[in-house]
C-alpha cells in the first residue's frame, strides 16, 4: 500500500500524460472517425472504397504493429513527422481508434430508417445536408453507447505507448515495479487505479448524455 | 539419373554431417552417458553425492531443469530462428545442468524479462535465472544469488558521427533510449536528472530513433552496447563504464545450499578454463576476454 502512497507525485505524473494522450487521440480520432463514416455511406464509389479499405486495414492490424510502423518502419522510408513520441503516440493511437469510431457512427447511421434519407432528398436536401441535419442527429442517440466503448479502449490502449518512448502511468508502473521489487502488486494495483479513474468516469459521462437525449419510443 | 543420385549423396552426408554433430556433443557432454570410457568426467560419480533432500539431489533425479533467460540479448542470450538461445547466460546455464547431469535435452529455457524474473524464481516457473541479472540489495530480499560469474557496467553507445558525447557527463539536456524497467532507467533516472530517459520496449528498439536523431544516445549495460557496436559501423561505445553490474545466477531465497553448490561450479569452471572457453565462443567473439570476477559468497 505505502508504494502507492510514496510515489504519488510519479503517479500522477504518468497519470496526467495518459489522461492527455487519451483526450488527444479521441478527440482526433471522432473528427476522423465521422469523416471516414460520411465516406463509407457517400454515393461516391471511390471515397466508399478507400474508408473501408482503411477502416480493414487498421481494424484488423495490432496497435502494437501501429505503432512499430510510424516509430520504427515508416522513417527507413524517409517519413519521419516532425513530433516527439508523445505526438507519435496520439498519431498512431487516433489512426487506430478512428477506425472504429467509424464503424461505431455508421451503426448508427444505419439505424435510422432509409426512409428518413429519401424524404430528405425527396424535398431537395443536399447528400451533406441530408447527413448533417436528418440522419446524423438521430444516429446520435444510437452511437453514445459503442463510442463509449472506442474510448474506453483507447485509454486502456495508451498503454501501448509505454513501449515506445512515452513515460505513462504503465511506464511510470515499471519504473517503480523496478524500483520496489517487492511491493509490485501494490504497484501494478495502482495502476490499474489510475485507468479505472478514467474509464469508470467515460462510462457516468455516457450515461449521463444518454440519459439527456434520451426520447420515449 | 543423375539428379537422383546427387540427391541420395546428399542426404548420406547431411546424415553423416548430423551424426557427426551428435557423437561430438556427446564427447563435450559426457554427462548422462556412464559409459566405462568416460572416466576422465566424474559426473556420474558427483550426482549421487548431491545430499539427500537437496536442490541439487532433486534436479539431478528428474533430469530436467528449468532456466529463465533472456531471449532478446545479443551475445547473452538471443534466440534465433530454431527457437533455442545463445549466448554467455545460456552456456552458463548448460555448463551448470551439465554438473547436474542434465543433458542439453533435459533444458527447458524460459524466457524471462526483467520485469518478471523475482516472480519467476519465487514461484517456482524457473529452478534458476541466468540473464543478465544484477545483483543487489532489494532484489536480495526476495531472492538468492550465486555468481557473481561476470561484471558489466553501463556505459553509452551513440552515432558514430556524434562527438558531443565522451561520457555520462555530457548526458545533461540529452535524450537517452533504454528499456523501460531496466536497471539502466533507474540509474539514469536517478542519476542523471537533467537527461531525457526515453524508454522502448527493446534495446533494439532504441536503435532506429538513434539514426533518426530521434534520441542522442542508448545506455544500457556495456556488453549489450558492444553487441550492438560490433554490428553496425554507424555505432560507437562511449566513455568508460560508469556503475558496476555484477551479473548473479538467481535462485530461491535462502536455498544455501544449491547457492553454495552453484558458487563451488563456477570457482571449479573459473579454475579449469572452462568459464573462458564460454566466454570466447559467445560475448568473447566481440569482446576482450576479462578475468572472472570473485564469487560473492555474502
Amino acid at each position: 500500500m505505502d508504494v502507492i502512497a510514496d510515489n504519488l507525485p510519479a503517479y500522477l505524473q504518468g497519470f496526467s500524460l495518459t489522461l492527455r494522450l487519451t483526450l488527444y487521440a479521441g478527440g482526433l480520432a471522432l473528427a476522423i472517425g465521422l469523416v471516414l463514416a460520411a465516406m463509407r455511406v457517400s454515393p461516391l464509389r471511390p471515397m466508399r472504397g478507400f474508408a473501408a479499405t482503411y477502416v480493414e486495414l487498421l481494424r484488423n492490424t495490432p496497435l502494437t504493429l501501429v505503432f512499430f510502423f510510424i516509430i520504427l518502419v515508416a522513417p527507413r522510408f524517409g517519413v519521419l513527422l516532425p513530433l516527439d513520441f508523445i505526438g507519435f503516440a496520439v498519431v498512431a493511437l487516433t489512426l487506430y481508434t478512428a477506425a472504429f469510431v467509424c464503424e461505431a457512427i455508421r451503426s448508427g447511421i444505419n439505424s435510422v430508417g432509409i426512409g428518413q434519407a429519401e424524404a430528405a432528398r425527396a424535398i431537395g436536401l443536399t447528400f451533406g445536408q441530408t447527413l448533417n441535419q436528418v440522419i446524423l442527429p438521430q444516429a446520435f442517440r444510437t452511437v453514445i453507447p459503442p463510442l463509449i466503448n472506442v474510448f474506453i479502449a483507447l485509454a486502456k490502449n495508451t498503454s501501448v505507448a509505454a513501449g515506445f518512448g512515452v513515460v505513462d502511468l504503465m511506464g511510470t508502473g515499471r519504473r517503480l515495479a523496478t524500483a520496489n521489487p517487492g511491493g509490485v502488486t501494490w504497484v501494478l494495483v495502482g495502476v490499474a487505479l489510475g485507468y479505472l479513474v478514467i474509464t469508470i468516469t467515460l462510462g457516468a459521462i455516457a450515461a449521463q448524455v444518454e440519459r439527456k437525449v434520451a426520447f420515449t419510443r | 539419373m543423375r539428379s537422383r543420385r546427387g540427391a541420395v549423396a546428399l542426404i548420406a552426408a547431411a546424415t553423416l554431417a548430423l551424426a557427426g554433430c551428435g557423437n561430438g556433443d556427446d564427447a563435450d557432454g559426457g554427462t548422462t552417458d556412464p559409459a566405462p570410457d568416460a572416466g576422465e568426467t566424474t559426473e556420474p560419480a558427483e550426482t549421487t553425492e548431491f545430499p539427500e533432500g537437496s536442490t541439487m539431489a532433486a534436479l539431478a533425479e528428474a533430469g530436467t531443469i528449468t532456466i529463465g533467460t533472456k531471449f532478446d540479448q545479443p551475445l547473452f542470450g538471443l534466440v534465433g530462428p530454431d527457437g533455442v538461445p545463445e549466448g554467455f547466460d545460456v552456456e552458463i546455464g548448460r555448463i551448470i545442468a551439465e554438473k547436474l547431469g542434465i543433458d542439453d535435452d533435459g533444458i527447458e529455457w524460459v524466457e524471462t524479462v526483467s520485469a518478471n524474473r523475482e516472480t519467476f524464481i519465487e514461484n517456482g516457473t524457473v529452478d534458476i535465472v541466468i540473464a543478465t541479472y544484477t545483483i543487489n540489495d532489494a532484489r536480495k530480499e526476495l531472492i538468492s544469488f550465486a555468481g557473481p560469474y561476470y561484471e558489466a557496467g553501463q556505459s553509452i553507445l551513440t552515432l558514430a558521427s556524434n562527438e558531443d558525447i565522451q561520457g555520462p557527463d555530457d548526458l545533461a539536456g540529452t535524450r537517452v533510449c533504454t528499456v523501460s524497467g531496466s536497471t539502466p532507467e533507474q540509474n539514469l533516472v536517478a542519476n542523471f536528472p537533467d537527461a531525457e530517459v526515453v524508454p522502448f520496449g527493446t534495446y533494439s528498439e532504441c536503435l532506429e530513433p538513434l539514426k533518426n536523431g530521434q534520441v542522442d544516445a542508448v545506455s544500457t549495460d556495456n556488453v549489450i552496447l558492444a553487441g550492438f557496436a560490433a554490428d553496425d559501423a554507424e555505432l560507437e561505445v562511449r566513455g568508460e563504464p560508469f556503475t558496476e553490474e555484477p551479473y548473479g545466477i538467481g535462485l530461491a531465497m535462502d536455498d544455501d545450499e544449491f547457492r553454495d553448490w552453484i558458487n563451488d561450479v563456477l570457482e571449479e569452471i573459473y579454475e579449469d578454463g572452462t568459464w573462458t572457453a564460454a566466454w570466447e565462443s559467445t560475448a568473447g567473439t566481440v569482446l576482450p576476454t576479462p578475468e572472472p570476477p570473485a564469487v560473492d559468497r555474502y
